[in-house]
């Protein structure tokens, strides 16, 4: 914005523009005339790996098209072949955001500029998932070599609704709009100038947009890292991020951690759950079912088994692992596989007694569970499921018929060591969740519903249906860990996990994560991370844990931990050692009659273990054993709408300031030759001065 | 709005003043020099006024669109008398100059004429106000966007740029005449360039009816590069001479170099 020196008492008709529109004399230039930026744009960024490149791409100073509000798939027509102002920039309804369109829009891509999608603000009736029909299909343990006839979804296709767009490329950038002021602004200016009234063309000037989303990476991942090594300046420019966050670990038995590798004696039984999610969008990834199902019931199964376990504890170990990054071909779990090893992590391979994995357990329809199990390896007692389910509502059984394990990462596991293990989902085949990591697998589709009129408090504390069922589900997994640990069977009618908790941990990952409860579990310098929103759980690149792998920890270390009492902060995070447990110091409440609030320090065995894929440390950036998603680095992702001029008025501008410099070049030459007789008096002295 | 945009206006708002600079000032050091000074006098007319403007402005009511209309009224007209105080200003000190330049050298006639030293000091005034006039706007026009989407008229950036002609021009003939009027003693000149300074500046608040403002500015320009002609020793005559091409039979017959 220019300053407002320039709109001071001058001649020109700057400042007066001004004066009409003003009710204050503020900094007001002629860029605001111009230009309506668009506050909320969700891009898709573009990820790269091994072999390829996904995701979209602008140009370098953005896509300009002309706006165009598609209302169904024959408008398509105007903007691939008969619409007289090329390039289109779309506006599209979600649910016209299928395949079909895409397909189609990709192949006119000279024409369309960009793409814009308003998402509704419910769910669709209709399933969609982005993802590919077979996920992480390369990555699992289901290669040629290892049984052909289940590699590549042979028996089963896991994600029958998969459409693979989140793995498409697009030269044009697509981004996603709410349905708010913006939006009406962008729809009132197509109205006014892009409608073309009967048959007839749209006359200038005409309602455009610009997209910036330009990616600096290309090609793919080894191409990427070996750009972002170029030394040739002394800021050398980072074009790509591996993606990394970190896996939160604990076990029921303090583990030496400083001592890694093999522990003699120690069986462990391993209990896994996955953290992250994503979506054809950066940075929105609910993962209702896909994720936040399965973690949240092992949370609750961990705090579940806590008294149990000290009270009567089993003799076999049990580590909970979350594992981050298992969307883009287990980077957690193979992180985590790589470290034992090489003799870098607490336990060893040969210490896993045998390996339960709680998948997508959100949705059960008639409150069935399946076991999935791998029928290759599988050995005859491997889980022993049928008393843990006894006497609650929750039936479960598997699948009856020999089928691959899903998506999981015991999988990871199972590349390294045949290890016994099962893993639970909802579904027997296929999967049942329509909306495998999309956007709309949020609280909405796992039908979490509050009464009206509760306030966020009591919103919390309210537990909901899909609580209760996830609470049943929570304490099938705590008793059949207890059983798999050794634990006597009379004990397991003592082992239930808490609805509370589990609603208030669901109401804090899918609702809003800034509540009363979150607020208490986490130290202060965490508070600004929550916010009123739904939690984000794509994986990203920071080096840092990320918002919710910290949550999780927090969460986890409060509900296996036991409180230090009459430790300062001091000697909760600088003195006491970090060998056998984690002490955390967290801010907790407030006492009734104070505002201050009390803190305590928080001895668990909850720890983070870096998750970035084995690939990057190996530096074998073409690796089709480890997980090679980078994400692209971008300077700057914005939108704004304006009108543009015929491309015929322009040049006539252009002609006409041509004319005018030529024709002034013109008549300066020969007056200035002829100055002598234009400007004399005649009749003066020839060197009269004044 | 585009590239082209960008170069139309520049060259529209620019183009005779960079055609005279070119043609008469570039090669005669002195006359650049004074370009220069005249520029600066400029400068600090402008930034004695938004001064005062902008110090009136931080204790008003900021609310109030009447009171802040007012304002800019009160502005506009300080700075054109700013303006011309400071072109008085230069005058007095160029005569002063002047003569000290002549008792200084050797020569007995002055090096640069007064009558020059008008025409070269309004064109330096007319540059610097021409310059924060519309470089502003310029640089807004380089991007995709024409003006519009807000329902303002579609035409700002061509009126912008032959508004800015027409000043700059103006600038130029008002030295002339200012100067010619002070050096005669004619005040009802002086007083008249001030008049039409004036006029033309509150003409802008007609926008953004472009017509409005830009017609009868045009008009003035065309009155007062005619007077500036005539103040500046040009005649009918002299105009019929060169027109006709008899010139050169002229200074044959009247032994005057070329």
């Amino acid at each position: 914005s220019r300053p407002a020196i320039s709109v001071t008492a001058r001649d020109p008709p700057v400042g007066h523009e001004r004066s009409r529109r003003l009710t204050s004399v503020g900094c007001n230039s002629v860029e605001k005339k111009i230009y309506v930026n668009l506050n909320y744009t969700v891009p898709c960024v573009r990820l790269l790996n091994a072999t390829h490149q996904i995701g979209c791409q602008s140009h370098l100073s953005g896509n300009v098209g002309v706006l165009h509000v598609l209302e169904s798939e024959e408008n398509l027509d105007w903007v691939l072949h008969s619409g007289l102002t090329p390039p289109y920039l779309v506006i599209l309804e979600s649910s016209l955001f299928t395949r079909y369109s895409e397909h189609t829009l990709k192949n006119g891509s000279s024409r369309v500029a960009g793409v814009a999608v308003v998402t509704p603000n419910a769910n669709p009736s209709q399933g969609t998932s982005p993802h590919t029909s077979c996920p992480n299909e390369n990555t699992g343990v289901y290669t040629e070599n290892y049984d052909p006839t289940m590699a590549r979804c042979n028996v089963t296709v896991w994600n029958p609704l998969g459409t693979g767009l989140s793995y498409e490329e697009f030269d044009f950038p697509i981004f996603a709009m709410k349905e708010d002021n913006d939006t009406q602004v962008i729809r009132q200016c197509y109205m006014d100038h892009n409608r073309a009234g009967n048959g007839s063309t749209p006359q200038y000037p005409l309602c455009a947009m610009q997209l910036y989303s330009h990616m600096s990476a290309v090609t793919d991942t080894a191409t990427c890292m070996r750009r972002n090594n170029i030394n040739f300046s002394l800021s050398p420019e980072m074009v790509c991020d591996p993606l990394s966050d970190f896996n939160v670990w604990a076990s029921t038995r303090p583990l030496n951690n400083t001592a890694k590798g093999h522990k003699e004696g120690e069986s462990v039984v391993l209990a896994a759950a996955r953290l992250d999610s994503r979506s054809f969008f950066f940075d929105i990834a609910p993962g209702a079912e896909s994720g936040v199902s399965g973690f949240v019931a092992l949370l609750a199964a961990a705090h579940a088994l806590r008294n149990a376990t000290q009270e009567a504890p089993p003799p076999r170990n049990i580590l909970y692992a979350f594992f981050h990054g298992e969307t883009f071909d287990y980077i957690g779990s193979s992180r985590m596989v790589y470290d034992m090893e090489k003799n870098n992590f607490a336990v060893d391979l040969d210490n896993i007694h045998s390996v339960l994995e709680v998948g997508q357990v959100g949705l059960h329809a008639e409150s069935r569970l399946w076991l999935h199990s791998d029928p290759v390896s599988r050995k005859n007692s491997s889980v022993n499921e049928e008393s843990a389910a006894s006497g609650l509502n929750v039936s479960v059984e598997e699948p009856g018929f020999s089928q691959p394990l899903p998506p999981s990462s015991f999988q990871r596991f199972l590349r390294a060591r045949p290890i016994p293990g099962v893993v639970i989902e909802d579904h027997r085949s296929a999967f049942t969740n329509s909306f495998y990591e999309s956007m709309y697998d949020n609280a909405e589709y796992l039908n979490i519903s509050y009464p009206p009129d509760l306030t966020p408090d009591e919103q919390l504390e309210y537990v909901t249906d899909t609580a209760k069922a996830l609470t049943e589900v929570a304490t099938v997994v705590a008793r059949t860990l207890y059983i798999q640990a050794g634990g006597a069977e009379s004990r397991l009618g003592s082992i239930n996990a808490d609805p509370q908790m589990v609603t208030r941990i669901l109401y804090g990952f899918l609702v809003r994560s800034n509540n009363s409860w979150f607020q208490q579990l986490i130290p202060s310098d965490l508070v600004s991370h929550l916010t009123d929103r739904p939690t984000n759980f794509y994986v990203g690149v920071a080096q840092q844990p990320g918002k919710p792998t910290l949550l999780v920890q927090y969460l986890l270390a409060n509900l296996t931990g036991i409180v230090v009492s009459d430790t300062c902060f001091n000697n909760c995070v600088f003195v006491l050692l970090p060998q056998m447990y984690s002490y955390l110091w967290v801010q907790g409440a407030a006492p009734p009659n104070s505002t201050e609030r009390v803190g305590f320090c928080m001895r668990s065995a909850a720890r983070l273990s870096k998750a970035l894929s084995p690939a990057f440390d190996l530096h074998e950036y073409t690796s089709k054993d480890y997980s090679t998603w980078t994400e692209s680095r971008w300077k700057t992702i914005k939108g704004r709408i304006f009108l543009v001029a015929s491309h015929e008025l322009e040049m006539l501008t252009l002609g006409v300031g041509v004319g005018v410099l030529l024709t002034s070049l013109m008549l300066t030459y020969i007056m200035s030759s002829k100055a002598d007789i234009l400007f004399s008096s005649g009749r003066e002295p020839a060197n009269a001065t004044y | 709005m585009t590239a082209s945009v960008f170069f139309g206006c520049t060259f529209i708002a620019f183009g005779p003043a960079i055609a005279l600079f070119l043609f008469t000032i570039a090669r005669e050091p002195l006359r650049v020099i004074f370009l220069i000074a005249g520029a600066f006098f400029w400068l600090v007319s402008l930034l004695l006024a938004s001064l005062v403007w902008f110090i009136s402005v931080q204790i008003s009511n900021k609310d109030s669109a009447a009171q802040q209309k007012g304002l800019l009224v009160f502005g506009v007209v300080l700075s054109v008398l700013l303006q011309e105080a400071f072109r008085f200003a230069y005058y007095k000190l160029l005569k002063k100059a002047n003569e000290g330049l002549l008792t200084l050298s050797q020569e007995e006639t002055m090096p640069i004429s007064i009558r020059q030293l008008a025409y070269v000091s309004g064109l330096g005034f007319g540059f610097m106000s021409g310059a924060f006039s519309v470089v502003n706007i310029l640089a807004d026009s380089v991007g995709p966007g024409t003006i519009g989407i807000h329902g303002d008229s579609q035409h700002y950036f061509l009126s912008s740029a032959f508004m800015t002609m027409a000043i700059i021009l103006l600038h130029m003939f008002w030295g002339v005449v200012f100067f010619d009027g002070c050096e005669k003693q004619r005040w009802w000149a002086v007083a008249a360039v001030v008049a039409s300074h004036l006029i033309v500046s509150c003409l802008t608040f007609q926008n953004p009816e472009y017509v409005g403002s830009l017609v009868p500015t045009y008009v003035i320009l065309f009155l007062m590069g005619v007077w500036a002609f005539y103040a500046a020793g040009g005649s009918l005559r002299n105009l019929k001479l060169c027109l006709t091409c008899k010139d050169k039979d002229f200074l044959l017959a009247n032994h005057r170099p070329r």
